[in-house]
């Protein structure tokens, strides 16, 4: 099966026989993949209503359900792993969704682009806009991205609240790792993919 | 050339299964002999795994699907998702639909002649609770031949019971679908159905529930209550829509009699219909099951505890103007099986039409509901 690249890279931190949430799991596909190969169990978390259908669809257990109006109906360390792909930047309060996942489960894993990445620094320098891309397609206005940061500014924010990095793997729009976002991940990177724990 | 539409599962048959086995019921009597009339549509399969079972809400009946005659004007209460190509797809399931015990529409109930007395039972019906039903129902699965349900289906007080077989029958169901329910009723719900035991009780022609011995009906009561839920089944939105302020006359009659409003005129045609059709006693019968419907009470009111028996998989979905079974209901039933580590999908479908909403082919509704039907193995 061809997997999302960065799907492909966490499903290799999940533990077989995990209890796992995913927040804004998307289609299913990467819950139904750890069903089927890793024995887990878990639920995911979407409120796109197609999504939500595909889903069902692929008999992965989906709660229609904002992250923005909380989590709070989930137990402490209810889950082995709390994850959360791409939507970081998306949700109103991130700090409190950062401390829910690690409330709720043991570690938490979460992916989010770099708004430090060069391209990114080259557009606001030289046009003086907000940037705009093909990876990041919206104008300022109506972007659902509405808290972006970068590497430095999430790693100091997992400082201030006592949370350590355990992994961290930077890579690019296709989910490459190469030496140089190796060298400069807060430059050269445009992914980044961590796991945390408290 | 039948006149049904294709995806209807046209003429139906209902059916009738006498038990003479006594029924134990939790209010401590029992049932020595009784009888359930039901309906199936499509073919139960060589190893009976595509059974579902339609369990039914205060109001509804065996008859859930397709057709009675020819020229029958309605078809089932559910055809909307019951048929052929449907959500409930009958070329897939065999499906079973049943009147409950304590019913108005043939199953033994209140209305029924007591073999003890030859005389109906009227009152003196033993008040049923939504594990009887589901006793019940197992034991018509016995006699179908179905070992394990593929799926329990059933809105409202009908959410109830599909609940309620994943606890009392954890082997015997696959799947549990549970829509516009809640895990107990609220103080204010049951106080809905007691303004409408109340209005029949207090008929005059009520007679202590022994009105058949004097040839009469409590329509004036039934009426009244049927009247109150059906409020409470429609939002404040899909009433505005459909009636508003508009009146019926041209002028206002300044007096209490007339019919003036087209809401006035509409709940009146529901009321008076509907006292001509069900039971007094068995509508008290269901509004006291689901004030009684509490797993979680003999758990020390832990829900969670309560499911733990729990193995199948439950599907939840609630409307969003649903104010009679909230959506705020169906969080608590969904979080109460995440809490107690069950397999649970819950959707919260955007419609306007209230607690009717699960009756009714909402496009997202149907199409989840198809989605989740489909997924599930028939071997």
């Amino acid at each position: 099966m061809s997997m999302r690249a960065d799907l492909e890279i966490i499903q290799e931190w999940i533990k077989p026989g995990s209890r796992l949430l995913d927040l804004g799991c998307g289609d299913g596909e990467l819950l139904r993949y750890l069903y089927d190969h890793r024995k887990v169990t878990g639920y995911g978390l979407e409120i796109d209503p197609e999504k939500i259908n595909a889903c069902i669809e692929r008999g992965v257990n989906v709660l229609e359900q904002n992250l923005d109006t909380g989590l709070s109906n989930f137990g402490d360390n209810s889950f082995d792993s709390v994850l959360m792909t791409q939507a970081l930047q998306a949700v109103h309060y991130p700090d409190q969704v950062l401390e829910e996942m690690l409330r709720i489960g043991r570690e938490a894993i979460l992916t989010f682009p770099n708004f430090a990445h060069w391209r990114c620094r080259l557009y606001l320098g030289t046009r003086g806009r907000m940037p705009v891309s093909e990876f990041m397609p919206y104008t300022w206005y109506n972007t659902p991205n509405i808290h972006f940061c970068t590497f430095k500014d999430f790693e100091e924010l997992c400082r201030e609240r006592s949370i350590r990095i355990l992994d961290r793997l930077v890579v690019d729009q296709s989910h490459r790792s190469t030496w140089l976002s190796g060298l400069w991940p807060n430059l050269l990177g445009e992914i980044a993919i961590y796991r945390v724990t408290r | 050339m039948s006149r049904f539409p294709p995806d209807s599962i046209g003429l139906v048959t209902p059916r009738r299964e006498a038990f003479s086995e006594p029924l134990q019921l939790a209010c401590g009597k029992s049932l020595a002999q009784f009888e359930l009339v039901y309906e199936t549509y499509g073919e139960l399969n060589a190893n009976g795994s595509n059974a579902v079972l339609i369990c039914h809400a205060l109001s509804g009946h065996h008859h859930a699907a397709g057709f009675h005659r020819e020229d029958e004007r309605k078809p089932g209460w559910w055809d909307a998702c019951i048929g052929p190509g449907k959500a409930i797809d009958t070329n897939r399931f065999f499906v079973v639909s049943l009147n409950n015990l304590g019913g108005c529409h043939g199953s033994t109930g209140p209305s029924s002649i007591d073999p003890a007395t030859g005389k109906s039972y009227g009152a003196h019906f033993p008040v049923l609770t939504v594990e009887d039903w589901v006793n019940s129902q197992a034991l018509l699965a016995d006699r179908l031949g179905i070992d394990c349900w593929a799926a329990v289906v059933g809105g409202s007080l009908g959410g109830m019971q599909a609940l309620q077989w994943a606890i009392s029958y954890p082997d015997r169901i696959r799947h549990c679908l549970a829509i516009a329910t809640a895990p107990k009723l609220s103080a204010q719900n049951i106080a809905f159905n007691e303004v409408a035991r109340q209005a029949i009780i207090n008929d005059p022609d009520f007679h202590n529930g022994d009105y058949a011995a004097f040839g009469v009906i409590p329509k004036r009561g039934l009426m009244l209550a049927r009247m109150v839920g059906h409020i409470t089944y429609l939002s404040d939105d899909s009433m505005g829509e459909k009636f508003g302020r508009e009146l019926r006359t041209d002028v206002l009659n300044y007096d209490f009699t007339s019919v003036e409003f087209q809401v006035e005129s509409y709940l009146r045609y529901q009321g008076q219909e509907f006292s001509e059709r069900f039971d007094a006693n068995t509508y008290l019968l269901m509004t006291k099951a689901l004030d009684y419907f509490d797993p979680a009470g003999a758990h020390g009111g832990n829900l969670a505890d309560s499911l733990a028996p729990i193995k199948a998989r439950c599907m939840v979905m609630s409307f969003t103007t649903d104010w009679r079974f909230s959506p705020a209901r169906s969080r608590e039933l969904v979080d109460a099986l995440l809490a107690a580590g069950k397999q649970v999908s819950y959707l919260e479908i955007e419609a306007a039409q209230g607690h009717d909403a699960f009756l009714l082919p909402i496009p997202r509704y149907v199409q989840a509901f198809q989605a989740y039907m489909t997924q599930i193995e028939v071997a």
